[in-house]
């Protein structure tokens, strides 16, 4: 993956509105986090491989990005992004990585469902 | 050290790395003494956080890496019947629970174990921890008493030891240290930091990190004071 350059994100949410693709989005702050301090309120989110046409998909500027996909009916959006590649699949994978080397959230888009 | 013999070992984990710091020298023990184990992973850690900064992996190309490490840490255990049950990280939990204590009653019959290894349920964390180890109890519970295979179970949560005490089987790891080392190593995409951390204490000469290489602790589960009256 690579830092996020937002006109090259851009680019590539571009290429994927107006279709049928299969989205995960994820939010974590990880399954330990109460245990190593016990005033973390632990909560995240996780979806997978939920078919979704969105008829704009937008990238903000300020890093750590967010980013927005507008549906017919409603919205998808994931904030804290860092990275991103287009990987050997044609799947754009999207991901905050906090300053540990940690994810903390991930957006993915693919025309094709992502395994199980 | 010599642990006394078992016709057969199962070890049941949820993720790959979940026997590397706590049991993978006791696995390496048994496989010393002839005796066979099997390692069932129910999930490849899939959801794990870990991928760097600069991202040395994605959440896709993870499963993938963790799988070849989990091949790789075997090998450094001797372990050569490694079951991947292929379950997803951290769903563990919203599976069908009898579907689940089907899962471990199966693995149960297929290798007859003497011993079983796994976590403690309501002292082991992770949600993904305490279903597998809810799925184990409830499958060996079904077994009647004078048949039982025993069961150790890893405890780690905060308030391990106010309610279960200190652990009743410690196992002298000494001899299979190598092997827990290269176990520990073959899950370097998640165990990095934690063995900087280790090696770290090592140098300053504190005696808990050496803990690691040197014993390894479970509770025989208590059916006494079982975490459910039945399933």
């Amino acid at each position: 993956m690579e830092i996020v350059q937002v006109e090259k994100l851009q680019e590539l949410l571009n290429s994927f509105a107006d279709k049928d693709v299969y989205i995960h989005l994820e939010t974590t702050n990880g399954a330990y986090a109460s245990h190593f301090d016990e005033t973390v309120f632990n909560a995240g989110a996780f979806i997978r491989n939920i078919v979704v046409r969105y008829e704009l998909g937008k990238v903000v500027g300020d890093n750590p990005h967010r980013v927005g996909l507008k549906l017919p009916h409603g919205w998808v959006y994931a904030q804290g992004i860092t990275h991103y590649e287009l990987d050997e699949h044609g799947r754009l994978l999207m991901a905050g990585h906090d300053s540990t080397g940690k994810l903390a959230v991930a957006l993915q888009i693919s025309e094709t469902p992502f395994t199980y | 050290m010599t642990l006394p013999h078992e016709r057969h070992v199962l070890v049941v984990f949820p993720h790959p790395d979940d026997e590397a710091f706590g049991v993978s020298g006791t696995i390496a023990n048994y496989i010393q003494q002839g005796i066979p184990v099997t390692y069932a992973c129910l999930t490849l850690g899939e959801m794990g956080r870990n991928l760097g900064n600069p991202p040395f992996a994605t959440r896709e190309s993870l499963p993938h890496i963790r799988k070849q490490e989990l091949v790789d840490a075997a090998k450094a255990m001797g372990l050569t019947d490694l079951r991947m049950m292929g379950l997803r990280d951290k769903t563990v939990e919203f599976e069908d629970d009898e579907e689940m204590v089907q899962m471990m009653t199966k693995l149960i019959d297929e290798t007859n174990p003497s011993l079983i290894i796994t976590f403690y349920p309501n002292y082991a964390v992770h949600p993904d921890h305490e279903a597998t180890a809810r799925a184990v109890v409830r499958a060996v519970r079904r077994i009647k008493e004078a048949d039982r295979p025993k069961l150790y179970a890893v405890a780690f949560a905060n308030n391990t030891k106010d309610d279960l005490g200190e652990p009743d089987v410690i196992h002298d790891i000494r001899d299979t240290r190598e092997q827990k080392l290269g176990a520990m190593r073959a899950h370097i995409s998640q165990t990095a930091w934690m063995l900087a951390e280790m090696e770290k204490r090592l140098a300053e000469g504190e005696p808990e990190a050496e803990n690691w290489l040197t014993y390894e602790r479970f509770f025989n589960y208590r059916w006494h004071d079982d975490f459910e009256s039945e399933f």
